[in-house]
């Protein structure tokens, strides 16, 4: 699954990641589509499969879901591959918005920053929500264990909303109770 | 009201990191309680736990986070630790969101095709998503208590707020379009009613000189920009 790339590719890589930075508007997932045409169809480093599996893994492990992108390098070239891609999908992106939070924070009381935090906060809720239903639908659309899921999810938020229990506990009791095929 | 202020001093957050090494160590342990996805765990520890930030700064942050290309809770990250300590705390968080979930993440990758025969993991796995998926949905319930008292009014907010999750769930639209025209649209429904609400402060002013010694042993009033919960 692991290969190694001649150093021009592999910058050829990065390069490619860093233009994808500064599109990645709302997570590096939007960029999605783009990486599997240029890993895929246009380079043919890696398979459907190994494209998949790098998307499942990263949701599935702890942490950002961006570290599918260094997966994806990890598997096209070994550790030099993941750091092409972490680094040039990171940099641009992290620069901006250092810039951007920078220059708002001493213009907070301004009309046009209050504004902005104002009105992007409801999109905030909506998408949070948006988020919360696609992450719930694979349960609620599967018929085996969908009232014990939809329980856990219930008891998950409402233990969430009511107590102080740091999540670890919360995700530690959901996999044993997944592990013992209860959900 | 012209005088910039510290950052943290405009903070309302209850407590503050002590150094980049404590955002380094915090930021990794709530990375590496992040199963399918980071931010509401990003939110019980920075919020609610650690009271770095109040909700309304939690808020404020990740909607900002969400407009800037980047992954969104690595914009939030780098943003708390900014506020903190510079770049220094930048990259501390930054570095905690992200160096110990890699070492994880590539550890799997290389070890998957010898996992996936076990169905208790792919069992485990799926009862991690369905706590995730609850987490998400705390997150969300908070984050709407935060709307009260925003310059767009119930109406509006609940209109940009639907109009959001329909635009996702339902349309399926891609996320970048959703965050530029929601979020330009809401910036400018912000903009008209923080402009209406100031022109009718400044009326309010111009009140008779008796009202004005009434109140004159009371504590300076804020300045009329700043509180977003008054009725326009």
């Amino acid at each position: 699954m692991t290969n190694t790339l001649p150093a021009g590719d592999l910058i050829d890589l990065f390069l490619r990641f860093l233009m994808l930075s500064l599109l990645s508007i709302g997570g590096a997932m939007s960029t999605a589509p783009e990486m599997h045409r240029y890993l895929v169809v246009e380079r043919g480093w890696l398979g459907e499969a190994d494209f998949t599996t790098a998307i499942a893994l990263a949701q599935a492990a702890p942490g950002p879901n961006v570290l599918f992108v260094p997966v994806l390098g990890f598997q096209v070239a070994g550790l030099a591959g993941a750091a092409a891609a972490l680094l040039g999908i990171l940099l641009p992106s992290t620069l901006l918005s250092l810039g951007v939070s920078r220059w708002g924070a001493t213009r907070r009381e301004t009309p046009l920053v209050r504004a902005f935090t104002a009105g992007l906060a409801p999109v905030t809720v909506g998408l949070t929500f948006a988020t919360a239903w696609l992450l719930a639908l694979p349960y609620v659309t599967a018929a085996e264990h969908r009232l014990g899921a939809l329980a856990l999810i219930g008891a998950s938020a409402l233990v969430t909303l009511r107590t102080k229990l740091a999540p670890i506990w919360m995700i530690a009791v959901g996999a044993a109770l997944g592990a013992a095929g209860l959900v | 009201m012209n005088v910039p202020r510290p950052a943290a001093e405009a903070s309302a957050a209850a407590d503050r990191p002590a150094s980049p090494l404590a955002v380094f160590v915090a930021f990794s342990l709530l990375a590496l309680q992040g199963f399918g996805g980071v931010l509401a765990v990003a939110q019980r520890e920075l919020v609610d736990r650690r009271g770095w930030l109040s909700r309304q700064e939690f808020v404020e942050l990740y909607g900002a986070a969400q407009l800037l290309p980047g992954p969104n809770v690595v914009n939030l990250s780098l943003m708390v630790g900014d506020r903190y300590f510079g770049w220094r705390g930048a990259l501390a968080a930054i570095a905690g969101m992200l160096l110990a979930p890699l070492m994880v993440v590539l550890a799997l990758a290389a070890s998957y095709q010898q996992l996936a025969q076990y169905p208790a993991v792919a069992g485990a796995l799926r009862g991690m998503g369905a706590v995730a998926a609850g987490l998400i949905l705390a997150m969300a319930l908070k984050m709407l208590a935060t709307l009260r008292g925003s310059v767009l009014g119930p109406a509006l907010c609940a209109a940009l707020g639907l109009g959001t999750l329909a635009a996702i769930t339902v349309l399926r639209a891609p996320l970048a379009w959703v965050v530029i025209g929601l979020g330009l649209g809401g910036w400018g429904l912000a903009r008209w009613r923080i402009a209406l609400h100031d022109a009718a402060a400044a009326r309010a002013q111009e009140v008779p000189a008796d009202f004005a010694t009434d109140v004159s042993r009371e504590p300076p009033a804020p300045p009329s920009g700043r509180d977003p919960g008054a009725p326009g």
